[in-house]
């Protein structure tokens, strides 16, 4: 290791430098955002934290393979620019990575410090770093690639197809992202709320994007507007990626679960989100706003509706959960923030039936205790019901979230694009290579709901898949290799002899 | 990309035709299917069904009833406009194949959707008989478009200034029990008159399909403010739809959900309504 480097490596203290956050009560009143994000005087104070390990398992933990003791290293520096682009090298939304990620499980899953202190607080170092370089335009306009010739179309703007268009547009293809809605970024526009995720933000990275020269129609939907096949054959792309998310959302089929007030989280969060709801009569989009809410599920989903409830006005809102706290699929963050913010946990309760008014109104909910019996295939104990605990609560506007799938569209409309028993597209994970030659897939389209960052990791491998197909198209069985690919295309990081060197040691 | 408004014309008070420039939707378009349309950056995104797409001109018709906030406004905008977002063709297509004699209902806002349907039922050889109602002559529209199409046109009046008096389910009754053979019915138009044109067709056991006006936002399956219970079943307008089979559909369940934000509804015209008043007097 360079002298300077080592010389720069940290003394740990056991604790994460504290982020500073709206007061809980001051907060539900409105949408603003809830962490301040760190000053750089906490930012340097946080960095110096890390060892700088000569064989970080960070990167290890982190789907897009950012050099995290690198960007560490400059923030130390104090040249957060350099940081910046040091993360920009595999991330192109570390604003947005840096709010939402689940860095508990990843990055910071990984790092060292954790055996026995607090990790270092990768994310909010990824947020501060993208924070404070577009707060000053530090950053520069990108040096455009020579044009290669090639086009790709990306349907759906969300993390993976903004991932895939911003690597296809650096090594010089045209990417043209198709996006359904009126608006881009996908979940992270419609679902994820503004006090997690600040709009802006998202517009900011997705500018980024477009200074790159990756184009972005909206209101189009493939599918419906133009088939794949005619993006391919009519609008002549070299290559399709398919980033169209999971975006329809299940319900439970039990009895009254049409009844007015009951809302699947994608159409809460749409209208609160995307269509600015929460500013009813100036947004012409209303929604219910209930004075007792009961919220169905406990994942990240869950917990955003459960606090837009409260901000709307709600007195209450209550997570209904059927197994126990310790099975929540939520981040611990988010269910500490909904936990100060006074949302209320109904666990080991699963809803049996809906009962309304003459209207059709939602009023109660017939809910029955469970307990925990023996682990399913997910690994997770089972609730198993206990008869005669049924009760009644009274709710005025019940948010269901319990997942989503992947939208059928794509396929009802391009039927060899094939998809797997769980109606996600069948696709090579390492290649996102589908059954239909020169298309591929990425994110929560072909794996069901999961994380932004998965996504992103998705689209990475996707982009290095595509740009070799595209470059060997003529190759006899490309196609067939990329399906039965076992491992990416993505180059292995370099281990240098020093890392060797270290971990022999 | 903006959409623009290359025609404006009003058909009867509070109903106006509009014809949008949108090339894709217009030559992606097929009969049955709806736009989702939003005004300006504040606006709520609303479905509309398409009445006439010109492939080659990449134009769309469409024609409205001014009810609600959004509909009173693109109400008031004019040839040259622009419009934010439109967005389609969604659903499902009809079904189109020679089923025999079609009786086509039609009644207010569903009248122009017939269009489509009506014509490319025709060219594959059906006989059309249509029935269109209104509440009164001067609200009865688009005759013209279906007068050189149909076979019989029927119309009715609630007050009778116009055809017959009374409903459209009135002239659909006459006809099922004068004994001639009808193949299938397509009703379009408000919940109730789809309600009670599949119950008349029921006891005939005669196909009757109507095509579902739900409250839609996004339009392509992902929000489920649409869902229906067909057949005991929970079904989404917007992707599974619109049309649907008349005789399972829970009418019931249908307008209990579309009246699920009348008093915001009301709210929102209200103050569109005060605001214009305000800009027409300082104008």
């Amino acid at each position: 290791m360079p002298e300077d480097k080592k010389r720069r490596r940290g003394k740990p203290t056991p604790k994460k430098t504290p982020m500073r956050e709206r007061e809980p009560l001051e907060r539900i009143k409105h949408f603003l955002e809830v962490p301040y994000g760190y000053s750089p005087e906490e930012a340097v104070q946080e960095a110096q934290r890390c060892l700088m390990c000569p064989r970080p398992f960070c990167v290890e933990g982190c789907p897009v393979e950012i050099d995290i003791p690198g960007f560490i290293d400059l923030i130390v520096q104090k040249d957060f620019l350099g940081a910046l682009l040091k993360i920009k090298e595999t991330n192109s939304l570390p604003a947005i990575c840096g709010r939402v990620c689940p860095q508990e499980d990843q990055c910071e899953a990984k790092c060292v410090l954790s055996k026995r202190w607090e990790p270092v607080a990768i994310g909010r170092l990824e947020r501060f770093v993208a924070d404070y370089v577009a707060e000053h335009a530090l950053e520069p306009p990108p040096t455009l690639p020579e044009p290669n010739g090639y086009k790709v179309a990306i349907v759906g703007s969300g993390p993976a197809g903004l991932t895939l268009a911003g690597m296809m547009a650096k090594w010089g293809y045209k990417a043209v992202i198709y996006e359904a809605l009126h608006e881009p970024g996908g979940v992270l526009t419609y679902g994820i709320p503004d006090f997690r995720l600040p709009p802006e933000v998202t517009r900011r990275e997705i500018n980024d994007l477009k200074k790159l020269g990756v184009e972005i129609i909206t209101d189009f939907v493939v599918g419906k507007t133009a088939t794949v096949d005619q993006l391919l054959n009519e609008f002549g792309y070299d290559a399709v990626f398919l980033g169209t998310g999971a975006g329809l959302p299940r319900f439970m089929n039990i009895p009254g679960e049409n009844l007015v007030g009951i809302y699947s989280a994608n159409e809460f969060l749409t209208r609160v989100n995307l269509m600015k709801a929460y500013k009813f009569p100036e947004y012409d989009t209303p929604v219910l706003k209930g004075k007792r809410v009961a919220t169905i599920g406990a994942g990240n989903v869950s917990m955003d509706a459960a606090r837009c409830a409260l901000r709307l006005g709600a007195e209450e809102s209550i997570i209904v959960y059927r197994r126990s706290a310790e099975e929540m699929p939520a981040r611990i963050e988010e269910i500490h923030h909904a936990e100060e913010e006074g949302v209320k946990f109904h666990l080991l309760t699963l809803p049996i039936e809906y009962k309304g008014d003459e209207r059709g109104w939602v009023k109660k909910i017939v809910l029955q205790k469970q307990e925990l019996g023996e682990p399913d295939e997910s690994g997770r104990r089972r609730p198993v019901p206990i008869k005669g605990s049924e009760y009644e609560m009274d709710v005025d506007v019940v948010v269901v979230a319990i997942g989503q799938v992947p939208t059928p569209l794509i396929h009802q409309s391009q039927p060899d694009i094939a998809i797997t028993k769980w109606n996600t597209i069948d696709a090579n994970y390492e290649t996102g290579a589908t059954t239909k030659p020169g298309v591929f897939a990425g994110g929560d389209c072909i794996r069901g709901a999961a994380t932004v960052i998965l996504a992103m990791g998705d689209a990475r491998k996707a982009a290095y898949a595509m740009d070799y197909y595209i470059k060997n198209k003529n190759k006899p069985g490309i196609w067939e290799e990329l399906r039965s690919a076992k491992e990416s295309f993505v180059p292995k990081r370099e281990v240098s002899a020093e890392e060797e060197e270290e971990t022999e040691a | 990309m903006p959409y623009k408004i290359l025609k404006k014309e009003a058909l009867a008070p509070q109903i106006k035709l509009m014809e949008i420039e949108a090339p894709y939707v217009a030559r992606a378009a097929r009969p049955g299917q709806f736009i989702v349309l939003r005004i300006h950056e504040q606006g709520e995104r609303i479905p509309i069904t398409i009445g006439k797409a010109d492939k080659e001109r990449g134009v769309l018709t469409i024609a409205f009833q001014e009810v609600g906030k959004t509909t009173y406004h693109l109400g008031t905008l004019e040839a040259g406009d622009e419009l934010l977002d439109v967005v389609g063709p969604l659903g499902k297509p009809s079904e189109i194949d020679k089923f025999g004699t079609v009786v086509a209902v039609g009644g207010g806002i569903g009248v122009p959707l017939l269009y489509p349907i009506v014509k490319a039922l025709k060219e594959v050889g059906n006989r059309i008989i249509m029935i269109e109602g209104a509440r009164s002559a001067e609200l009865l529209v688009l005759e013209d478009w279906f007068r050189p199409i149909v076979d019989e046109l029927r119309i009715t009046t609630d007050d009778g200034s116009r055809g017959r008096k009374g409903f459209v389910s009135d002239e659909l009754r006459d006809i099922l029990e004068s004994g001639q053979k009808v193949d299938r019915v397509i009703a379009v138009g408000p919940a109730i008159m789809m309600k009670v044109v599949s119950e008349l067709t029921r006891p005939y056991g005669i196909p009757t399909i109507v095509s579902l006006n739900s409250i839609m936002v996004d339009g392509t399956g992902m929000c489920g403010a649409c869902r229906v219970e067909v057949d005991g079943k929970t079904m989404f307008a917007c992707v599974d739809g619109p049309e649907m089979d008349g005789h399972k559909v829970d009418f019931d369940l249908l307008m209990k959900r579309l009246d699920a934000y009348k008093a915001m509804e009301k709210e929102s015209l209200e103050l569109f309504l005060k605001t214009k008043e305000a800009s027409n007097a300082r104008g």
